[in-house]
């Protein structure tokens, strides 16, 4: 359980505006990572690529498993998710949200409900099951994202401003989840907040984005 | 206008009697009509999602035209296919022509642009973090592409009811196909045609009763769906 991956001279650029520029950094296995930094500094770029959305101009996104690089293709992006800071539900029930992931990678029906059961139990919206995605508050909805990302148990879950914009009772809740995930689980995980104090409690590694590239705090 | 109220009195008679005659027409259009849906909705559902969500290209000039077939006026639709399917035409050894077959083509012609256009606008409205999040959970591009059209999917049902709509009230490019021919090609919009310039308005008017019937079925259905596009759904079920 859990991946290393590492970013190599990585450049990447929108309209002509350079925003990751021979970013390289090295994340260990199993480590929690939070990444600051200011707007435009490049973090959710540098998310995007390591979540294999986007291809970096230049530079390379190597993920190690016991040493041997992995190639880029689905069997990876199964491996590891990331959620991003507009949850993107689908319109249809919290149950089929959550059951997305599992359903794609055709899990028998009876694990799949077990498991999402799990999931909605653990970020809180049991009770919530058979609602409308859509009827949810934007904590609750942030919450289904990351029950979303851990139902399918990534080896690296990246958690793109996971509390952004939500009251202090989402946001403890989501941090009692984080928590419990990075003693539970051996996932490497990577985050991104605007919260130094929130960076404290939750990372082993606190990381800081400047300019394109990646300066340990 | 005692005529005319003559005319709805005998037109009910024929349909709540069941006239077998009226009955075989609206079976006929419903069969023609239903058909060409199905086929423009096979053809147009993945040319409009691959428009709006892959490099396609002459993308702008593909839109364009489907954008331009919506208002494709129906007998010059008629006239194209007639000289195909004519004896003489490039595809008159097949012997399509005054056929149901050619009818269902010639309608087909005409929903597939509405379908297209409007299945590639209700795709490609879907916002663009429903595609990430299903690429970051894990999805084949098939997978990915079917999330995207299933969040469309009130919308493109909209777009087939509106398919559906144009090809039951259609006149002129079947009428030109398929001749008219009583028992055979006749539907309701060509038996109207006909039995009003005839004189004979009780059949004209039963069938244009069903027409209008047809036509406000498909407008609330339109309305439905498009509600369900805006609430979405609350089915407590797994699949």
């Amino acid at each position: 359980m859990g991946l290393e991956l590492e970013i190599v001279h990585v450049f990447r650029s929108y309209n002509g505006n350079r925003i990751l520029r021979d970013c390289s950094f090295g994340f260990a296995k199993g480590r929690t990572y939070v990444l600051q930094g200011p707007n435009g500094s490049g973090k959710s770029t540098l998310f995007r690529a390591l979540a294999l959305l986007e291809k970096p101009d230049s530079g390379r996104v190597d993920y190690r498993d016991g040493g041997r690089i992995l190639a880029a293709d689905l069997e990876l992006r199964r491996r590891i998710t990331l959620v991003l800071p507009r949850t993107g539900i689908f319109n249809t029930t919290v149950f089929k949200n959550v059951a997305y992931g599992l359903k794609i990678r055709g899990i028998a029906r009876a694990e799949s409900e077990a498991r999402v059961n799990d999931a909605l139990l653990a970020v809180g919206l049991a009770h919530k099951k058979w609602h409308r995605a859509a009827e949810l508050s934007s904590g609750e909805t942030k919450r289904l994202g990351i029950a979303r990302a851990m139902v399918i148990n990534p080896e690296v879950l990246m958690l793109d401003e996971p509390t952004a914009n939500i009251d202090p009772a989402n946001t403890e809740i989501i941090e009692a989840i984080i928590l419990k995930m990075k003693q539970e689980r051996q996932a490497t995980i990577l985050m991104i907040t605007h919260d130094p104090a929130q960076a404290e409690r939750l990372g082993d590694d606190l990381l800081f984005m400047q300019d394109g590239k990646i300066i340990p705090a | 206008m005692q005529s005319i109220l003559e005319g709805f009195a005998a037109a009910f008679r024929l349909i709540v009697t069941g006239n077998p005659e009226l009955w075989r027409i609206i079976l006929l259009s419903l069969q023609v009509s239903g058909t060409a849906l199905i086929l423009a909705t096979v053809l147009g559902l993945p040319v409009g999602a691959c428009l709006a969500m892959r490099r396609v290209p002459l993308r702008g000039l593909v839109i364009s035209l489907l954008n331009t077939g919506m208002g494709l006026p129906p007998v010059a639709a008629g006239l194209f296919l007639y000289l195909f399917l004519s004896r003489s035409g490039p595809l008159g050894f097949m012997g399509l022509l005054y056929t149901p077959t050619a009818m269902i083509i010639a309608q087909c012609i005409l929903a597939f642009p509405i379908v297209a256009s409007l299945s590639h606008a209700a795709v490609a409205n879907v916002d663009p973090v429903i595609r990430q999040a299903a690429i970051t959970l894990g999805a084949t591009p098939i997978q990915e592409s079917l999330a995207v059209i299933k969040e469309a999917r009130y919308s493109i049902m909209a777009g087939v009811m509106a398919g559906l709509g144009r090809v039951m009230a259609e006149v002129g490019a079947i009428i030109i196909v398929g001749g008219n021919i009583a028992g055979y090609t006749r539907v309701m919009t060509t038996t109207i045609a006909l039995e009003t310039d005839k004189g004979n308005f009780e059949l004209a008017i039963a069938l244009g009763i069903i027409l209008l019937t047809i036509s406000f079925s498909i407008t609330v259905a339109l309305r439905f769906f498009q509600r369900l596009g805006h609430t979405g759904t609350s089915a407590n079920s797994w699949a």
